[in-house]
């Protein structure tokens, strides 16, 4: 079963902290459809999370047709979310590491990966518009 | 929903000192509220009117649809936790167990066992041979066996380790994850309750400034970072809640009326901490004593 790790320092909202992971563990193949998401109760109690939060994220969810609730019986998963197949994104990882031990070879720290990686989406989304 | 707590013009006096002035407040079911506020603004004796330990001077408290008093009836639904846990220290948590069973009308001492075997805590060793960690959770499941209505909790952390504080705050968190279990715990530490809390009361010099649930506390109100500059246009549309202003920069912390439009200031959102302590510092900074500033927003709607 999935554990969740909240963040409290994170700028992300926890209960988006939730939605993400869960999307990220069915991308990963970590969860699979027909799985069982954990209870709120066990949710609250290992994250030390309001209640509130972890039926927000759920219902976000369930909303984005990724999970149903059966009633009596818990949370259970119904479908990927839209995207490549689990192994694409391990195979892409791969190259990607590839690419930041280069960049890293070549002098550049953190900072200027992430900008970098931030203003080449930001071109390719310009050119995808025009 | 039905408000749990409510409150109007609540004021406590002891002699010459104002320990609670014209505090209206409002808590609506199954929140967990965080109650804050610095040294002495009033806290312990918000919570001790609510657990009906003390009469008001003045002003009224509705609590579960009654007044609170010292009447079996009433205190059957309220667990209240002490700073200093109130516990038999030569005892056992089994013998407390025993004496819960001979004082409350309603008990489930099984809870207690499923609760402290869940924790690995010994049943029958004295209670004050346990950790403060564990004292502080045996105290908590002894006051969960009353199924109180609503749970009053005066500073139950301040002398916890940081593992215990988790632990501790996992076992409420759980415990109001039925929905039916109304919670109000005053603390100082706002990054703890933060998660766990939603809901929030601040009291600042025996006067309640916020009441509010966090969602909307964090949906109204920004921080604003911009050149130094005239802030009329923003007090105009806005209300500050705090300004800071080195020579070259001015941070505000605002309690939004709309967008804002003025391109010149970064707009970002606040964690519940800089909310807090920006209200917090209103005292400080001689604010806080006009009708306009520190209001005190309506109870949160429905969600």
């Amino acid at each position: 079963m999935i554990r969740f790790r909240v963040d409290g320092r994170s700028a992300v909202p926890p209960y988006l902290q939730i939605v993400q992971q869960v999307r990220q563990a069915l991308r990963m193949g970590v969860l699979a459809v027909g799985d069982q998401l954990p209870s709120v109760r066990e949710v609250v109690a290992a994250t030390v999370v309001n209640a509130n939060t972890v039926l927000k994220a759920y219902r976000d969810l369930e909303r984005e047709g990724l999970v149903e609730a059966r009633a009596g019986q818990g949370t259970f998963v119904r479908a990927r979310p839209p995207g490549p197949p689990p192994g694409t994104h391990s195979r892409l990882g791969r190259a990607l590491a590839v690419w930041v031990r280069q960049a890293r070879a070549a002098g550049l720290d953190d900072e200027a990966i992430e900008s970098l990686l931030r203003v080449t989406l930001q071109a390719s989304a310009q050119e995808d518009i025009a | 929903m039905t408000a749990v707590i409510e409150t109007s013009g609540l004021t406590k006096r002891y002699r010459r000192v104002t320990a609670l002035s014209d505090c209206t407040v409002s808590v609506p079911q199954g929140r967990i509220s965080a109650l804050v506020g610095s040294n002495g603004a009033g806290k312990t004796t918000l919570l001790r009117l609510l657990a009906g330990l003390a009469a008001p001077t003045a002003g009224r408290a509705v609590v579960l649809g009654g007044e609170p008093r010292q009447d079996p009836a009433y205190l059957a639904e309220i667990g209240f936790l002490a700073q200093e846990i109130p516990l038999y220290r030569r005892r056992t948590a089994q013998d407390h167990i025993g004496i819960g069973a001979h004082l409350n009308p309603r008990w489930d001492g099984e809870s207690v066992r499923a609760r402290l075997a869940g924790l690995k805590i010994p049943l029958d060793r004295p209670v004050g041979t346990l950790s403060g960690g564990q004292r502080a959770q045996v105290a908590l499941a002894l006051t969960l066996a009353k199924r109180p209505g609503l749970l009053l909790l005066d500073e139950p952390l301040a002398a916890l380790d940081p593992l215990a504080r988790r632990n501790f705050l996992g076992a409420l968190a759980e415990a109001g994850a039925g929905g039916g279990l109304t919670i109000v715990l005053s603390s100082h530490l706002i990054a703890d309750i933060e998660r766990v809390c939603d809901h929030l009361i601040l009291l600042a010099e025996s006067r309640a400034t916020l009441c509010d649930d966090v969602e909307t506390l964090l949906a109204e109100h920004r921080v604003l970072t911009g050149p130094r500059k005239d802030t009329t246009a923003i007090a105009r549309a806005h209300t500050i809640v705090r300004e800071d202003t080195t020579a070259r920069q001015t941070t505000l912390l605002v309690k939004l009326n709309g967008p804002v439009i003025d391109p010149a200031w970064v707009v970002e959102e606040a964690n519940l901490e800089e909310i807090v302590l920006g209200y917090m510092s209103q005292d400080d900074a001689g604010y806080g004593t006009g009708p306009e500033a520190a209001p005190l927003s309506a109870v949160g709607g429905d969600r």
